[in-house]
């Protein structure tokens, strides 16, 4: 096995040490009926480099990759393109094989990218703080309300309808268990936000108010507004970014009033990966940051006056708190954060805004050339690089119909909101700057045969 | 020093500190180099991607900043350069033995990652049509088929995004199956030297937290647990192999004082590496169990994620598990339960969703990769000389260093030891950062609380005899300055790119983002 | 002005019906550098026992309880900027909050500078 150093000699000599006869008697303390008497039954014996390499591989090619066709999906995944040094930095052994840095003296590559990315992840969010990241932008969503609640001591949150489904029910979730209450509502088909009827629901039993920018159907709420009218109640604005490219063009949350801004940090860095592993960014105001879940590295020095990283108030963490964590989780998405501040460090704030713009350029044209498909119409009025079309029918089976042409062509709202009749004919579309002229046009085509 | 170092690996001949080397210019120490943040040499008009120029038209009636993000940019070779640098001031498996107890750092075949990364699964969207991500569903399919039957479970959850999530789930599996049959009992049971995840989760998912005390042998006390049981306890949280290194023995009766009880067990599957492939622990009664895919199955740490925790589940509870999930159909194909076919496929008591999409679908290829590389015969050799490895440094250092646990028997795939017979003022940290100047990560210190001044030493199965006599040399002459109370082990370490780092004056003042001084 | 202690090393002074808590010297020794002070919210009602703030150090948080029950009338706010205090002077400059004393026969049941020394001393 090639994984496994010790030879057959090795082992004696060291039973020889141990004073054990074999293997299986250092197993003693387990009983004799729960153990088995050799292999499990059922799976194979070990198998080299290459026939599992050709078995992964036959694996994948059942899969349609999304660089290989026209793809307009987005709804809390984006493909954008990733240098290739991104990709290669973060397999440097010393990144991928290192563990939580517990050991600061032999950990400050690590130490030092979360402290720069924690800079870079506040800066982007418009926050003053920002933690080392979280598992993925549904649970940094969840976090934040939690969070809210232990910072107003009330347990109602408002949820605004352009919140991604996703996110909704991860927290409901958790709610069902803390006694949260969540005030839940539906996107409706319009060009308009829900921002009055959100803002209408605020009252002094509210938390937070959470609301995505972009919204899920890539509308833009008035954050100002409503941060406002949070604020006048006693409750905190939470604002939730699944396209953090959105914010190379767009004002960020925390200048807009935000008091606690998450998101999905996937877009930048570290692909689309069906799913996971993702990256939850989680910033706030500095006046919140003993009560953040999460992680934080903090800048110190050393025995000898040296600039050095930490992790820091790691009082507020599940292994010294016990049950009166902030939070149970142990794990950030250490790898993904490394590869979103690569990204980052190699696009720099003059390159984010060009990757934002062209994203955004690319959206429009795709936009105004599905208005121009019979039975489409485009439901947004602004948006940045994604939006909502209705269909003449069930956009579902379209997208499927899409897909036997080699188009990948958006994610309908059924998908989403299975169930939801209103929703059904809609379809969200989403382009960036990997989408080309060429595609968009093999959509349109695409599209207009399917609805003849 | 030849004396101190028994397996005659490069032993040190040269006396340390005699000559006074004087400070560089630069601050670097040859191949020790320090590089400063990218706020301090990047601008935010400097780039390492080619974009178009951006002068394309936007859009009315939206809320644009008024200028670019204020991140400093890199141009690819500062940016090569900035992280090859600092990931040189990294400790990490690749360089060498990385004793962390409980942690299990083996070894990451590249084999995996060149997997991962296969388009079919790596530039797959979780959002597209079930036909065009076949390969990647599989995949799935196939590791949480493999999971169970590695645990003699009968059904898994694969979302869960690390271990703590993984726990999250299970406990919620156990809310959700006791408020299915109307019976809300609110106490789960936690043995006193469990991680402090399990009492952090517990309470989370709305328990009550009691203690079970522990054995002078380190294992769960059996006859007050048994006394402890009642029509409220919802459940016990073991983990087994436990915390000290030992099997816990008792577990099969632990399982069934619990049933019959009414209540469910939950195990902390932190330490299944080293039971894999040689116990089931369904054989033994458990209802739910994380899986670390890191630990046992070895996706890289990443330096602090991301995790993986699949929770495989017992038929009692296995219905309960949250969405979505993947399901193998008559025909072949494997189509993804969510929300909208939840009830047709037969599901329709899911507790909910634990989060967006289907998990860690990187980790699962990884972990994928994995298994099929070690097969049946190859996995339980990995259990096997996990235990091995860590009964061999048991019995070679405990002649020099407290074991606790030492008499009662083997080992599992981590050793205890303790600080006790050290020299007044000298402890467990001190040895730990003895450790770093000898080219070893530290092992876990302090845990489990049960044992004061804890060392916790895992090996893992993928350390040579050579590299653990070499291991084994350090600590030995490590124990000897820690019970000679050598002072220049209590400012260690000396020669890692940075001292002992001032974390009272981080949690005083923290500075958690650069600002321009 | 007569001083008790508590099991959980809490120190409280009693002036009349007003008292001040804090956490006792041997206490500050035990959880080291002391990082950040959570003080209870100024006026609120505090029974006997009951878990009232929380002293981080570096590597531990430790609740502190009201050793009596009464209101909370002032905190120590210079604890925000130097939470050392509590280190440097556990027991005079370090205090944690001043309170109501609602009813004075709690303090009974509590030790006395002697007692508590030799309790320490059986740790």
């Amino acid at each position: 096995m090639r994984y496994l150093p010790l030879s057959d000699n090795d082992r004696a000599g060291m039973l020889a040490t141990i004073g054990a006869g074999s293997i299986d008697d250092l197993f003693a303390d387990v009983s004799e009926a729960a153990r088995l008497p050799g292999p499990i039954p059922g799976l194979p014996d070990h198998a080299g480099e290459m026939a599992v390499e050709r078995h992964m591989s036959r694996l994948a090619a059942e899969s349609v990759p999304a660089g290989s066709v026209p793809f307009f999906l987005g709804a809390g995944a984006y493909r954008h393109h990733v240098p290739a040094s991104v990709d290669h930095l973060i397999q440097r052994g010393e990144f991928l094989t290192a563990y939580t840095p517990y050991q600061p003296e032999i950990a400050q590559g690590t130490l030092q990218v979360l402290f720069e990315f924690q800079t870079q992840v506040a800066r982007l969010l418009g926050t003053e703080v920002a933690n080392a990241s979280l598992y993925d932008g549904s649970t940094a969503c969840w976090e934040a309300i939690a969070m809210a609640g232990r910072i107003t001591r009330r347990s109602r949150a408002v949820i605004s309808g352009g919140l991604h489904p996703h996110y909704v029910e991860t927290a409901r979730t958790m709610a069902k268990f803390t006694g949260d209450v969540l005030d839940t509502r539906l996107p409706e088909l319009s060009a308009a936000t829900d921002d009055d009827a959100v803002i209408a629901a605020i009252d002094g039993a509210t938390s937070c108010v959470v609301v995505q920018y972009p919204d899920v159907l890539g509308r833009v709420p008035d954050l100002k507004r409503i941060a406002a009218a949070a604020q006048a109640n006693g409750a905190l604005l939470v604002a939730v970014v699944t396209e953090p490219v959105a914010l190379g063009l767009l004002e960020s949350p925390g200048a807009l009033g935000a008091d606690i801004v998450v998101g999905e940090g996937q877009a930048i860095g570290v692909g689309l990966q069906f799913g996971g592993p993702y990256l939850g960014l989680f910033g706030c105001r500095e006046k919140f940051v003993r009560q953040m879940p999460g992680r934080l590295c903090g800048e110190t020095v050393d025995a000898d006056g040296k600039r050095g990283f930490v992790l820091t108030l790691s009082t507020r963490e599940q292994h010294i708190r016990r049950e009166k964590a902030t939070s149970n989780i142990c794990t950030n998405s250490g790898l993904c954060a490394l590869a979103f501040s690569i990204h980052l460090t190699l696009l720099g704030g003059t390159g984010l805004d060009r990757m934002a713009r062209a994203s955004h350029a690319q959206a429009v044209k795709t936009a105004r050339a599905l208005a121009q498909v019979p039975g489409v119409s485009v439901v947004n009025g602004a948006y940045f690089n994604e939006f909502a079309v209705v269909l003449p029918r069930d956009a579902r089976a379209v997208v499927r119909e899409l897909a036997d042409r080699q188009v990948l062509g958006g994610v309908s709202l059924g998908r989403l909101y299975p169930g939801v009749d209103g929703l059904a004919n809609g379809l969200l579309v989403t382009a960036t700057e990997c989408t080309s002229d060429e595609d968009i046009a093999a959509l349109v085509s695409a599209l207009k045969e399917v609805l003849a | 020093m030849n004396e101190l170092n028994p397996s005659g690996w490069r032993p040190s001949t040269g006396e340390i500190g005699t000559v006074d080397v004087p400070p560089t210019f630069t601050g670097n120490r040859a191949l020790q180099l320090e590089e400063p943040l990218i706020f301090e040499i990047g601008s935010v008009d400097q780039c390492g991607v080619d974009l178009p120029d951006a002068d394309d038209e936007v859009l009315p009636g939206l809320p644009l900043r008024a200028a670019p993000v204020d991140l400093p940019g890199l141009s690819e070779p500062e940016a090569v350069r900035h992280y090859t640098r600092l990931s040189r001031q990294n400790y990490a498996i690749d360089l060498g033995l990385f004793p962390l107890g409980s942690c299990t750092m083996k070894h990451n075949p590249r084999l995996n990652e060149k997997v991962a990364r296969l388009p079919g699964f790596a530039d797959v969207h979780p959002l597209q049509p079930q036909q065009t991500v076949q390969g990647a569903l599989k995949a799935m399919n196939e590791l949480a088929h493999w999971l169970i039957t590695l645990t003699g479970m009968h059904g898994v959850a694969m979302t869960p995004k690390a271990g703590a999530h993984g726990e999250l789930c299970g406990l919620l599996c156990i809310r959700a199956a006791l408020e299915a049959r109307g019976d809300l009992r609110e106490v789960i049971l936690v043995p006193e030297s469990a991680h402090g995840t399990n009492p952090a989760t517990a309470a989370f998912a709305g328990f009550r937290v009691e203690n079970i005390p522990a054995t002078a042998e380190g294992r769960v006390d059996l006859a007050a647990l048994t006394a402890r049981l009642g029509p409220d306890v919802a459940g016990v949280m073991i983990t087994n192999p436990n915390t000290c290194g030992l099997f816990e023995c008792d577990m099969k009766a632990i399982s069934d004082a619990v049933h019959v009880a009414g209540g469910y067990v939950y195990c902390d599957g932190a330490n299944f590496n080293a039971i894999v492939g040689r116990v089931r622990p369904g054989d033994l009664g458990v209802d739910a169990m994380h899986i670390n895919l890191h630990k046992t199955f070895s996706t890289p740490h990443g330096g602090g994620g991301p995790g993986s925790g699949p929770v495989v589940l017992s038929e009692a509870l296995a219905p309960f598990g949250p969405l979505p999930f993947s399901a193998r159909q008559a025909d072949g194909s494997v189509r993804l339960v969510e929300e909208e076919n939840a009830a047709e496929e037969g599901h329709s008591q899911a507790f909910g969703r634990m989060c967006a999409f289907h998990g860690q679908m990187g980790m699962y290829t990884r972990a994928l990769a994995y298994i099929l590389s070690h097969g049946a015969d190859g996995l339980r050799q990995v259990s096997g000389d996990a235990v091995l490895n860590a009964n061999y440094v048991l019995r070679s250092l405990d002649d020099v260093l407290d074991a606790p646990f030492g008499a009662a028997g083997p080992c599992m795939h981590e050793a205890l030891f303790s600080d006790d017979g050290f020299a007044e003022g000298f402890s467990t940290l001190d040895l730990a950062k003895g450790l770093i100047d000898e080219g070893f990560h530290p092992m876990t210190v302090y845990f489990p609380l049960v044992v004061h001044g804890a060392m916790l030493v895992e090996p893992t199965e993928t350390e040579s005899k050579a590299a653990l006599d070499q291991f084994i040399g350090a600590m030995r002459s490590l124990a000897q300055r820690a019970k000679a109370g050598d002072p220049a082990l209590k400012s260690a370490p000396h020669m890692a790119p940075r001292r002992r780092l001032d974390e009272t004056l981080a949690a005083r003042k923290p500075k958690l983002v650069w600002r321009e001084a | 002005m007569p001083r008790y202690f508590t099991q959980d090393h809490e120190w409280i002074d009693v002036d009349g019906t007003a008292a001040t808590v804090g956490i006792t010297d041997y206490a500050q020794g035990q959880l080291g550098d002391i990082t950040f002070v959570e003080l209870p919210a100024a006026g609120a009602d505090l029974g006997k026992g009951d878990s009232v703030c929380v002293v981080d150090s570096v590597k531990a948080a430790s609740d502190v309880y009201s050793p009596v029950s009464g209101a909370v009338t002032d905190l120590n706010e210079a604890l925000a900027e130097q939470p050392e205090l509590v280190n440097s002077a556990a027991e005079s400059d370090g205090w944690l909050w001043k309170m109501t004393l609602a009813d004075a026969g709690e303090l009974d049941a509590l030790m006395d500078e002697a007692a508590y020394q030799t309790y320490v001393a059986g740790l």
